[in-house]
């Protein structure tokens, strides 16, 4: 079967190269004669005779020894608590720690994360637009959001609850601060997971809720969501402080303005109790730009940028955004009842890989399967190997 | 110097690193402009930017300069390498990776996407499928996105029922076609019946390696290396296959979901840096994972098998997969991963936008409406298809908003009532109607105010989501402006 076009014989590659080389020394080189089969080809006769082609076939397997690509990364991210219990002044059952990576998301060849990524499930504290896959799991409880919480932790085993308080928007009902921050003790009332509370992004009145918020759930070590760059940021980082809780840095899609936030608050606050928000795009628009700068972030922060050191947060419900997520369409592209909860999940695992810690969802069956993934991937087990194969001759 | 260093086991590094100057001093210097830049320094610069190709420059393939030509082709070559598998009529490239991440410069060669059958399939069946693969087509961003091969199965380890599938399948479809069977000789009656093309033969491994290299070689054809989750005999395999002669390899390192997602996810990675970082030129070719496995286990649901293979596909596309063998075709199923493949190879360097300006849909006339949009392509190319779709004649305005979405152009100050108002003198669109009525996104409806005093026409202020536009239209406007 000697092919005589283009055969890669070593020997002519190696005279090439050896044009300017006094001395070869052989490393790494077993050879039995066993394992050579010398094929000499005679020179077609219409060519000027060339050099003889020698073509060495392997009898046998020759053995290589796969090195791990591991590295050494300078930086650290930052591990950040989250939620008080009894001891420590709260009334949760438990505090939840993210962050504290040394190297990149799940590159378990390295070294296994030290926390794994944890998961809320949203709740509203008003009636507000919700794709109909998702609505039909909360419709009894929309106007009771410690209700809503409940099930949330109960049923769909959410490690946190991330209330959002969409009804202080002046826009909307213009909720009073003092009434915001009843709901959020009703919920912590509710549930004993730690909990994020987020506002209506008007930076003025958000700062008025977010103070009687923090306020009410003093010690509880609460999750705020979000500081960003047009708000008073020393303020808030003053409210932060001032009552023991987190906040989470929100920036729009840019590196630069995550520094630039940070930076602010360093004036005001430890590392420890910072998470970034880099803003999440949903997948079909913008889920590129959101990958990309989370990748970034993340290997920025390892490779010693000390601005970035922070676990990363994902509002990951963005994914519901995507038309393809709750329009009816043509049949070929099946019901919208798996479409809309694929791509919240699709959405999550694809920044799972950029290394987010923190994602808020939505749907019960998009946090069951990131869940289930998040396990699997610290898990460091290994596949059954010999079925493996199977799938090439079995009828599915 | 080992052995290594002398056959040339290194691939360069760091391609970004990579010095227009390096490249430039082995290009002609003649300035001939035939690659269409003024000079060759230009031209080294698209070469390090891989927005141009050596065969671009026709003079580098005269007599006299192989060994330029040589080590501008060692100096440009990706450290994964590319493999191309085709039919008579179609070709499919995979690998061809320079970097291990996007944002590093830019991913090539979108992951393929093959669809499995099998040869103890109905005939009926068989055709249905192979046509349904062939037809599946998703219109995003003004692009088609599309399934790419056809994997054929032996289930039946039977030579003829092999040879027979294959033919029936070449002969209905233009797509390139995998063959999968771990025995050479139903493998080889697969390749007879395949006749002109190559398809990408699988599997090599450690059993039948040798067997499956003389295929390889004998019938020119690409071949998949499989050693599940066994790293050190994926290598050795390469190792050995290299040395025999078969230059376009594909590696298979085992695709696992059953709890095991770690290793499979692991190995995937492993193997990408060793290719672009490391420089290990035995495992630089293309990565080939199989979400179909999926499917072995019993007893579950085919709509969670088909969930499950959906999410394996997406995590092994973003971690460094270059082709998918896959079984599931339900639509809820394969859209998302059609459509994360085109974000993830998005490239990194260019805005994603369409040149601004007016743009017409039918035959507007003086009553027909004016509406705003920005030239985000996604936003230009949802809003035209939902204008489209209203079936009304139309002028649609498209604001240079630097390809922002509405809602981050109006919070960025890309999208101003200034910005709108000098698109609209622009586009002399006052002249082509009679009315003063603009029709402005939803989520820019804070413009408002702004726009009507500096423009002096009225503001609509349209829905927030464009595909409620022909509804609009149709209540707003009606025949004839409000």
């Amino acid at each position: 079967m000697a092919q005589v076009e283009e055969v890669r014989g070593l020997a002519p590659r190696i005279l090439d190269l050896l044009k300017d080389v006094e001395e070869l020394e052989l490393e790494d080189v077993e050879m039995e004669l066993g394992d050579l089969e010398l094929i000499l080809q005679p020179p077609a006769l219409t060519l000027p005779p060339a050099k003889p082609e020698v073509r060495l076939k392997p009898e046998r397997i020759i053995e290589e020894r796969f090195t791990p690509p591991r590295m050494e990364y300078p930086g650290k991210i930052v591990e950040v608590k989250i939620g008080s219990t009894k001891s420590e002044g709260g009334t949760r059952s438990r505090s939840i720690v993210i962050g504290g990576e040394r190297n990149p998301p799940f590159y378990i060849f390295e070294a296994p994360p030290p926390n794994p990524p944890s998961i809320s499930i949203d709740v509203f504290d008003m009636r507000i637009p919700l794709a109909k896959p998702v609505k039909e799991h909360v419709e009894d409880v929309l106007d009771d959001p410690a209700a809503w919480a409940k099930r949330a932790v109960d049923k769909w085993e959410a490690d946190m609850v991330n209330l959002h308080l969409v009804s202080v928007d002046p826009l909307l009902k213009d909720t009073p601060p003092r009434e915001a921050a009843k709901t959020v003790e009703e919920v912590l009332q509710a549930v004993d997971v730690p909990i994020a509370v987020g506002g209506c992004g008007d930076p003025e009145k958000d700062l008025k809720v977010f103070e009687k918020v923090a306020e009410a759930s003093q010690g509880e070590r609460i999750l705020i969501n979000s500081v960003t760059l047009d708000m008073d940021v020393g303020k808030m980082a003053d409210i932060v402080n001032k009552y023991g809780h987190t906040v989470i840095a929100f920036t729009p899609m840019d590196m630069d303005k995550a520094r630039e936030l940070n930076r602010k608050l360093y004036s005001y606050l430890p590392k420890d109790v910072i998470v970034i928000d880099t803003t999440t795009a949903a997948l079909g628009y913008g889920l590129e730009y959101a990958f990309t700068i989370m990748e970034r972030v993340r290997l920025a922060a390892l490779m010693g940028d000390e601005e970035l050191q922070h676990p990363i947060s994902s509002g990951t419900t963005n994914a519901w955004a995507a038309r393809e997520a709750w329009m009816k369409m043509d049949p070929r592209w099946g019901a919208r009842e798996f479409r809309g909860p694929i791509w919240e999940t699709i959405t999550a695992l694809t920044l799972l890989l950029a290394g987010v810690d923190y994602f808020m969802m939505m749907h019960p069956a998009a946090v069951k399967t990131v869940k289930t993934a998040i396990r699997d991937l610290i898990s460091n087990r290994r596949g059954d190997e010999p079925s493996l194969m199977r799938w090439v001759s079995t009828r599915f | 110097m080992g052995l290594n260093q002398i056959l040339g086991r290194r691939s360069p590094l760091a391609k970004r690193s990579l010095s227009p100057t390096e490249v430039y001093k082995f290009l002609p210097r003649t300035n001939c402009r035939e690659c269409g830049e003024d000079n060759c320094m230009a031209f080294a610069t698209k070469l390090v930017n891989r927005e141009a190709t050596l065969d671009k420059c026709p003079p580098l393939r005269e007599k006299g300069r192989e060994a330029s030509w040589r080590a501008l082709w060692e100096l440009l070559k990706p450290p994964v390498k590319e493999v191309t598998v085709s039919s008579r009529r179609a070709s499919v490239k995979i690998g061809g990776k320079l970097v291990m991440y996007r944002h590093e410069l830019t991913y090539h060669n979108p992951t393929a996407i093959a669809i499995d059958v099998w040869d103890e399939m109905p005939e009926e069946e068989l055709l249905k499928r192979v046509r349904e693969v062939g037809e599946l087509s998703y219109e995003y961003i003004g692009r088609s996105l599309k399934l790419d091969l056809i994997a054929v199965r032996s289930t039946s380890n039977d030579m003829g029922r092999f040879g027979e599938a294959v033919k029936m399948v070449r002969e209905n479809t233009e797509l390139p076609l995998i063959l999968c069977s771990l025995d050479p000789n139903v493998m080889e009656a697969g390749l007879v019946a395949y006749g002109d093309g190559k398809p990408l033969i699988y599997a090599a491994t450690r059993d039948n390696w040798k067997d499956m290299a003389e295929l390889a070689v004998m019938y020119k054809c690409p071949l998949a290396v499989s050693s599940p989750g066994d790293l050190d005999g994926l290598k050795s395999l390469a190792r050995t296959l290299t040395e025999h002669g078969v230059e376009d390899l594909v590696l298979d390192p085992g695709t696992t979901w059953d709890g095991s997602l770690s290793g499979t996810i692991n190995n995937f990675t492993m193997l990408r840096r060793a290719a672009t970082k490391v420089g290990d030129e035995l495992l630089g070719f293309p990565l080939l994972a199989v979400p179909a496995t999926v499917w072995v286990s019993e007893g579950e649901l085919p709509e969670v098998k088909a969930w499950r293979e959906a999410c394996l596909a997406s995590m092994l596309m973003v971690r460094y997969a270059d082709l998918l063998i896959m079984h599931s075709l339900e639509g809820w199923a394969i859209l998302p991963v059609l459509i994360l493949r085109e974000n993830i190879y998005t490239d990194p360097r260019k805005p994603v936008a369409v040149e601004s300006g007016l743009r017409t849909f039918g035959s507007p006339n003086e009553e027909s409406p004016v509406l705003v949009t920005t030239n985000f392509a996604l936003t230009y190319y949802t809003v035209a298809a939902d204008v489209e779709s209203s079936g009304v004649d139309c002028y649609l305005l498209v604001a240079d908003t630097e390809g922002l979405s509405v809602e981050s152009a109006v919070a960025g100050r890309k999208l101003t009532a200034d910005k709108i108002a000098e698109a609209l003198k622009d586009s002399k669109v006052e002249e082509k109607v009679k009315h003063r009525k603009l029709i402005i996104p939803g989520r820019a409806s804070r413009l408002s105010g702004e726009v009507e005093e500096l423009t002096g026409w009225t503001v609509l202020v349209g829905p927030l989501d464009s595909s409620e536009i022909p509804k609009f239209l149709r209540e707003k406007w009606g025949s004839k402006p409000p």
